[in-house]
């Protein structure tokens, strides 16, 4: 832990909303491109929150707010440990602490629509919590740490070494960004058949807690996605990460919604190709 | 500076209508139109939702839902009766069971007519309504300090 | 010394003077404070002893004599009364008898052998085992108090079971004094006569209440720990007759090593496995769960099950760097991903946690087979870890049982509004069990990092860990759901029900306590028992040196967390945010304020949404079979290559 470090994780507790209220802009910015649309300005998603500060909050039971604040928390934490060089492993376990406090918020509501997103949200965190695990095992295998500081620090060789991880990596970063074909659980277009999933029952601050978190999430995402190129340096690495997050766009609009059952199978069997295939090859590579 | 004008998110209810008026609403959405420019999102969540757009004449089964779709919107929330059946009941006005106009139900805070009415005319509606929410934002905050204190 | 002789001695007393108590007040009492002595004990022995090296006591050469003896002759006892239960076998029960008669010829073989070995040191206490006394004497002195008051409902609520609790708790207390047997001698007959105790005791409990079911699920359990049980003579017969190994202490048994200790070794460690109720012996744990609720908590959760596990940990030093140990590792594997992926299948909360148990041990087996530095340090922390919020777990289920009448996880819905201490002890022995920061979560980080450095055959660790990794996402999944359905928002109003009696909240809250405390103390309980246990191997060579600290960087985060998850409840509960109450979205079909709305024809309908249990996705019935012979093959492969 040096004073970068130190320096880093602090920005990212202040300014992880920051980046990832603007990564959210390019998002929609790109979607509507691609959709021929002119689309949102890109600080579209600072104003929708800043909106939901104003409105009213309302609840279908008070406890749904303490989760709302844990689910934020843990996220935090999570993004600290990261960018303070810290353990990813740890980092991991908090993500999934901060998920299920948001699986309990819509849980705590007992209506059907937030009850099927959060059910849908459990069995994809099913489907992608293997592979997301083998990311920081490779990264073991290949730098000898869980630490960040020194993954970053290691071998420009490892993105090949780890090739397979990185593409099982890619394939779970559309779950967890929430993107078509893997939007089960709640999805951007709130018109459909699960309304809006998880969030159908959380309103005002509480909405735009939600939507800060995730903020921070596709933060702590991409800084993941950067860790795989970093010893190449931040000029090669950050554009890199950068590409192939916002890949994950087109992905979202060339796709229609896959069923849970073939979600969990996909993604199992892309743990196993890539990422076990990846690890138990690593000592020859 | 209220956020209230640039982030309006919809819900779009028919009440009875004959989807004249829909497709109108949905077509703002498209890109010929499209609304999201002004950060207008179509949410299907009442809890979601700041403008409440409404198509069709009320009728008995409908109240209902109207009802408790509007108390479900957190405040503040404006309302926008779109068509000439949500207006007065349009064409079915003196049939037996629909209300003349919406706002005989929930108060209403703009009128876009037109049988159907034009994407144009509906954007210029959602246009007004801003400054109704705009306004009640305001209020609220100050409703909220006096609740305060 | 005299401390261990009263933990073994005074339990049977106990059971002796609670068989024969008049009336069922001074029944009571008499457990309550035997529990409580018990408990006590446990403790001073763990002070007396504290951070001692591994201490071995000798006896005279009559005692030792006498001890031999009484060790022959209580076996022949058990024998005696496992074959008298035998009465009521039927169909393929007959191999029962036949297994006892095996079990107890191969132990009067080697026990009556011309000059047997001779046991200098027939009782120790060692790092581990003291934490296991402390695990018994508190945990399950806790359970036996929860019991009292927890019986007399069971008798309230069951109509025609018959009253045997004198008998019950007779039982119990046998068991305390086979437990402590197990964690504290070193006699390897003396350990295989109270292991035999342990599975009587078990048998017995689990066809407490007479039914068919139970007798055939008791049947079931006796079956399949005889197994275990011949497994385990045969390996005494070894350890007499063996020209290599001639010994009938445990301590030399495990110091000699992986050369020629393997094959008694993986005699005993089958033994272990099905007293784990790993695959594919673990069946009888799922019928196991007929019994009243405290025995689930305190033998097939939080004590008995571990002496499985007991000697497997114990055995490690013997398996690191084998085959056969990596081949026990995967069976242990097996187990944990097959029964974590089944447990979502179940609505029953006891068969939750059942299957639950049965994926922890596999996973505890899975570091007993590893057996470096840092897995021995995470198996002995999860069975802390295990022992107390599983523990708290049964306990919560059964008087949730008792009080709104059923065990199904659905209709546990909102019980956070309708008994939210009950919610919270069952809520916090859920985070205990798979979330971080807490205690399960530290071992298995551990484990990640232990099995990154197995090399005993190429791919052996990244095996490991890729069970390890798809075993843990369904651990996620049926915790969350059963925990969303806690603090579910009720869909209607919901019959009020009762306060949890003093006795049962009184366990209850005290297990909560430890469950938080455990895991902010971990590194406490570390460096008090498991260091000296691990320090003592790595320094006679029989694991190699590592390094077992938890860097104080993952610490503080852990701390921060911890503090996180109390601090955030008590500033909601200090400062509730004051928000306006609404119901559900319901596409505006709302019946005012309720979960139910307007349908068809304006009939009104409550919503329904039940959990996924994804029963397209697994099926329980083929799972287990594959699970069972994959365990299966590994078990005859483990015991094949001990003899390679
Ligand atoms: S106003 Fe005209 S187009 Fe609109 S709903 Fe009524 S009839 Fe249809």
């Amino acid at each position: 832990m040096s004073y970068e470090t130190l320096a880093l994780a602090a920005a990212f507790i202040v300014l992880g909303p920051l980046v990832g209220g603007l990564l959210a802009g390019i998002d929609r910015r790109l979607t509507a491109r691609m959709q021929s649309r002119q689309g949102p300005p890109i600080l579209q998603p600072f104003y929708d929150v800043l909106k939901l500060f104003e409105k009213d909050t309302t609840i279908v039971t008070s406890l749904q707010t303490l989760y709302v604040w844990c689910f934020l928390f843990f996220m935090v934490i999570s993004g600290v440990i990261l960018y303070l060089g810290g353990d990813l492993l740890i980092s991991l376990f908090a993500l999934t602490v901060s998920g299920i406090f948001l699986v309990l918020t819509a849980e705590s509501t007992n209506s059907p629509y937030s009850k099927i997103g959060s059910a849908r949200e459990l069995v994809l965190m099913m489907a992608y919590e293997p592979m997301l695990i083998m990311v920081p095992l490779g990264f073991f295998l290949v730098a000898g740490s869980f630490r960040a500081a020194d993954i970053a620090a290691g071998d420009p060789s490892q993105v090949i070494q780890l090739l397979g991880v990185l593409i099982g990596f890619l394939f779970i970063l559309t779950i967890k960004l929430r993107k078509s074909p893997f939007d089960l659980s709640s999805s951007h277009h709130g018109h459909q058949e699960l309304v809006k999933g998880l969030t159908t029952d959380i309103t005002g601050s509480d909405l735009a807690l939600v939507e800060i978190g995730h903020w921070y999430e596709n933060v702590i995402l991409l800084g993941w996605l950067y860790l795989f190129f970093a010893p190449l340096g931040v000029l090669w690495a950050l554009p890199i990460a950068l590409v192939l997050f916002f890949a994950e766009v087109l992905v979202d609009n060339t796709n229609a919604r896959l069923k849970w059952g073939t979600t969990v199978k996909a993604s199992w069997w892309v743990a196993g190709l890539f990422g076990v295939t990846n690890l138990l090859v690593l000592p020859f590579i | 500076m209220s956020f209230l004008k640039k982030s309006p998110w919809i819900l779009h209810y028919a009440a009875t209508s004959c989807n004249g008026c829909d497709i109108e609403v949905l077509a703002c959405l498209t890109p010929l139109y499209d609304v999201e420019r002004f950060g207008i999102i179509n949410t299907g969540n009442p809890k979601h939702a700041d403008i409440l757009m409404v198509t069709g004449s009320v009728n008995e089964e409908s109240r209902k839902v109207l009802e408790n779709l509007y108390a479900q919107m957190p405040d503040p929330k404006a309302v926008i009766a779109i068509g000439a059946c949500a207006l007065s009941g349009g064409i079915f006005r003196d049939a037996y069971n629909v209300y003349a106009g919406i706002d005989q139900v929930i108060p209403v805070d703009v009128y876009v007519p037109g049988c159907a009415a034009r994407p144009e005319s509906i954007i210029d509606g959602v246009v007004q309504a801003l400054g109704i929410l705009e306004e009640r934002g305001k209020q609220r905050k100050r409703q909220r300090k006096v609740a305060l204190s | 010394m005299l401390l261990i002789a009263f933990l073994i001695g005074f339990p049977a007393l106990v059971a002796l003077a609670v068989a024969v108590a008049p009336t069922a007040d001074l029944r009571s009492q008499l457990v309550r404070w035997s529990a409580v002595a018990l408990a006590v004990g446990s403790a001073v022995l763990a002070a007396a002893y504290f951070r001692s090296e591994p201490l071995y006591f000798s006896v005279g050469e009559g005692l030792r004599q006498l001890l031999d003896l009484a060790f022959m002759i209580g076996g022949l006892v058990v024998a005696a009364v496992l074959l008298f239960s035998c009465r009521r076998v039927k169909g393929k029960e007959w191999a029962i008898p036949a297994l006892i008669v095996l079990q107890t010829s191969l132990i009067l073989v080697a026990e009556l052998g011309p000059a047997h070995p001779v046991v200098e040191n027939p009782f120790y206490v060692d790092g581990f085992s003291l934490l296991m006394v402390l695990i018994i004497g508190l945990v399950g002195g806790l359970i036996t108090l929860y019991a009292i008051r927890y019986m007399r409902d069971y008798h309230a609520h069951a109509n025609g079971v018959a009253d045997r609790q004198p008998a019950f708790f007779a039982v119990v207390f046998l068991f305390f004094t086979a437990m402590f047997g197990i964690v504290l001698t070193n006699h390897i007959t003396g350990l295989f006569f109270f292991w035999e105790i342990t599975t009587f005791c078990s048998f017995w409990l689990i066809s407490y209440s007479g039914t068919d079911e139970a007798i055939r699920n008791g049947y079931r359990a006796l079956a399949l720990n005889l197994i275990g049980g011949v497994c385990f003579a045969a390996g005494i017969v070894w350890m007499t007759y063996s020209p290599d190994l001639r010994t009938w202490e445990l301590d030399t048994l495990i110091a000699s090593g992986g050369a020629v200790a393997l094959i008694p070794a993986a005699l005993i460690a089958v033994a272990g496995l099905t007293k784990a109720a790993q695959m594919p012996f673990h069946s009888w744990l799922l019928g196991a769960m007929v019994a009243p609720t405290p025995v689930s908590a305190l033998l097939h959760s939080s004590t008995m099950v571990k002496a499985g596990v007991f000697i497997l940990v114990k055995l490690a030093p013997v398996f690191h760097g084998t085959v056969p140990g990596l081949l026990l590792a995967l069976i242990g594997g097996v187990t944990f991903l097959a029964t974590s992926l089944i447990a979502i299948n179940q609505r029953n909360a006891k068969l939750v946690l059942a299957y639950s148990t049965i994926a922890n041990l596999g996973l505890i087996v899975m570091c007993a087979g590893v057996g470096t530095t840092a897995t021995l340090w995470a198996a002995i922390l999860l069975i802390l870890f295990h022992a107390v919020a599983k523990a708290l777990l049964f306990l919560s289920v059964g008087s949730t049982e008792h009080l709104i009448g059923s065990r199904d996880i659905e209709d546990m819905e909102g019980l956070v509004y309708r008994q939210p201490i009950l919610a919270m002890t069952l809520m916090v022995g859920m985070l205990g069990m798979f979330l971080a920061p807490f205690g399960m979560l530290i071992s298995k980080y551990t484990c990640f990092k232990a099995f990154l450095t197995v090399d005993v055959f190429p791919g052996g660790g990244v095996l490991l860990l890729v069970i390890l990794a798809f075993g843990s996402a369904p651990t996620l999944f049926f915790w969350t759901k059963w925990m969303g359905k806690l603090v579910a928002m009720p869909r209607r109003e919901q019959p009020r029900i009762g306060a949890v009696p003093g006795e049962e909240s009184f366990a209850l809250l005290v297990l909560t306590a430890a469950t938080y405390i455990s895991c902010v103390l971990f590194p406490v309980v570390d460096w008090a028992f498991i260091q000296p246990f691990t320090h003592d191997l790595m320094m006679s060579g029989l694991i190699p040196v590592g390094d077992d600290s938890t860097p104080w960087e993952t610490v503080l985060m852990m701390t921060l967390m911890l503090g996180g998850l109390f601090l955030l409840p008590l500033l909601f509960w200090l400062r509730p945010p004051k928000f306006t109450p609404i119901s559900g979205y319901l596409s505006g079909a709302n019946v005012a304020g309720s979960a139910s709305y307007r349908g068809a024809m304006g009939a009104e309908r409550e919503v329904a949404a039940r959990g996924y249990y994804l029963t397209t996705l697994i099926d329980e019935q083929r799972l287990t079979r594959q699970g069972v012979l994959a365990a299966g093959a590994l078990t005859i492969a483990m015991l094949a290559g001990t003899l390679a």
